[in-house]
């Protein structure tokens, strides 16, 4: 992506960070099946990233899916995009399922690069 | 005796007859099938919980087995064909036969990476993305975009001379061979070669591009290769691991084999070398 774009973007983002709720949220309680989460919830966030929505939050009802983001979840424009934490403290989601970045927010503007204004699929319906 | 061959040494016709048996996996449906597992076990793998196809000590034998099952499947449409393996250290730029019109095609076009040659662009109408994560209904591509660089004889090297397959916490966090060589740790092989790719092997459906196998047929002998250099290391772990699959448990999904079972490949084929 030109400097030029990505710029305007991340201006965007900024003007709109203002407004977002940046809630930190504490770690769950061991959960029923014993799958401890050792590490901190991240922060939730709530921004525009090159023209779509993402927000990332911790999971109203538990999320028991066979899919695990350790109780966090993330959303492009509205729908679910499946992440999972690395025992380092990574993440990663299943659009770049094989290339580990720091933080949730940076796990969905990894998926809005890859997606290139398609839109993403419900899981686990596809 | 199936015979795995590097790509590279292919005829033409071997070339030809592994894309006409693939294709017909596709056009039968049972492809699809394929791509829907992978998916759904590396979604569902975790470092703090269940973990069997990835990140974990049965990556290499659970990755055997699911190729063991689509080259058996490539076989029952032509009993000649055999899965090639792509040494992605050798063959390491985008000039490679691997990526020519006549057997996987090149990279996505830059606009939205499409592909646009070989027998699974989009445009031939014989390779639909039906197990997606996204709208995009087309084969895409990024060779050596994502990373610049694919594996060096070296780095492979460097792997191949860690003594102890896998170590606790026995996820992405371990020390150890497999660890080293699925890349989650250290100079990263496997991992780095989904990410060299781009496109659908860059995510969860990675299967979705035929390149998938002959990434991992390599992977396998890589396997192979270490087990022949340290003849006295074996799987781990051996018993009672919460979570991970040991030695003599079953594996999900087929639930009747073995990592010990898996162990040696000479049971179900050979390397051309």
């Amino acid at each position: 992506m030109p400097d030029i774009s990505r710029r305007r973007a991340l201006t965007a983002v900024a003007a709109l960070a203002a407004t977002a709720t940046a809630a930190t949220v504490v770690a769950p309680a061991a959960s029923a099946t014993g799958h401890e989460h050792p590490m901190p919830m991240p922060q939730a966030f709530d921004e525009v990233y090159k023209g779509r929505r993402i927000q990332g939050r911790l999971m109203s009802g538990g999320g028991h899916h066979h899919e695990h983001g350790g109780g966090f979840e993330v959303l492009v424009d509205g729908v679910q995009l499946h992440v999972m934490q690395n025992a380092d403290g990574t993440w990663i989601s299943v659009v770049s399922h094989y290339d580990p970045v720091a933080t949730p927010r940076a796990a969905a503007r990894a998926a809005v690069d890859e997606l290139q204004g398609a839109p993403l699929l419900p899981f686990p319906a596809n | 005796m199936t015979v795995r061959k590097n790509q590279a040494t292919l005829s033409p016709d071997e070339k030809k007859r592994f894309v006409g048996a693939v294709l017909e996996l596709k056009r039968s449906g049972r492809y699809d099938d394929f791509v829907r597992t992978h998916n759904e076990f590396i979604m569902s793998d975790t470092d703090t919980g269940e973990r069997t196809g990835h990140r974990s000590p049965s990556f290499l034998p659970w990755h055997r087995r699911f190729l063991l099952d689509f080259e058996q499947a490539l076989q029952s449409v032509d009993s000649s064909v055999a899965l090639p393996y792509w040494d992605w250290s050798t063959d390491r730029t985008l000039r490679a036969s691997l990526w020519a019109p006549d057997f996987l095609g090149g990279t996505g076009r830059s606009s939205d990476g499409r592909v646009m040659d070989g027998p699974f662009a989009a445009s031939a109408g014989n390779w639909p993305m039906n197990v997606r994560v996204d709208g995009r209904t087309f084969l895409r591509r990024s060779l050596g975009t994502g990373v610049r660089e694919l594996p060096t004889p070296a780095e492979v090297e460097s792997v191949l001379s860690i003594s102890t397959y896998d170590m606790a916490p026995y996820n992405s966090a371990s020390e150890g061979f497999r660890n080293n060589l699925e890349g989650w740790r250290g100079v990263n092989l496997h991992n780095r070669v989904h990410v060299w790719v781009g496109g659908q092997m860059a995510t969860g459906v990675s299967p979705n591009d035929p390149v998938f196998w002959l990434h991992h047929a390599y992977v396998d002998k890589l396997w192979a290769e270490w087990q022949r250099r340290h003849p006295d290391a074996g799987y781990v772990p051996t018993g009672g691991t919460p979570d991970v699959v040991d030695l003599d448990e079953t594996m999900k999904p087929w639930n009747d084999v073995r990592p010990a079972e898996l162990l040696d490949h000479t049971k179900f084929y050979t390397f051309d070398s």
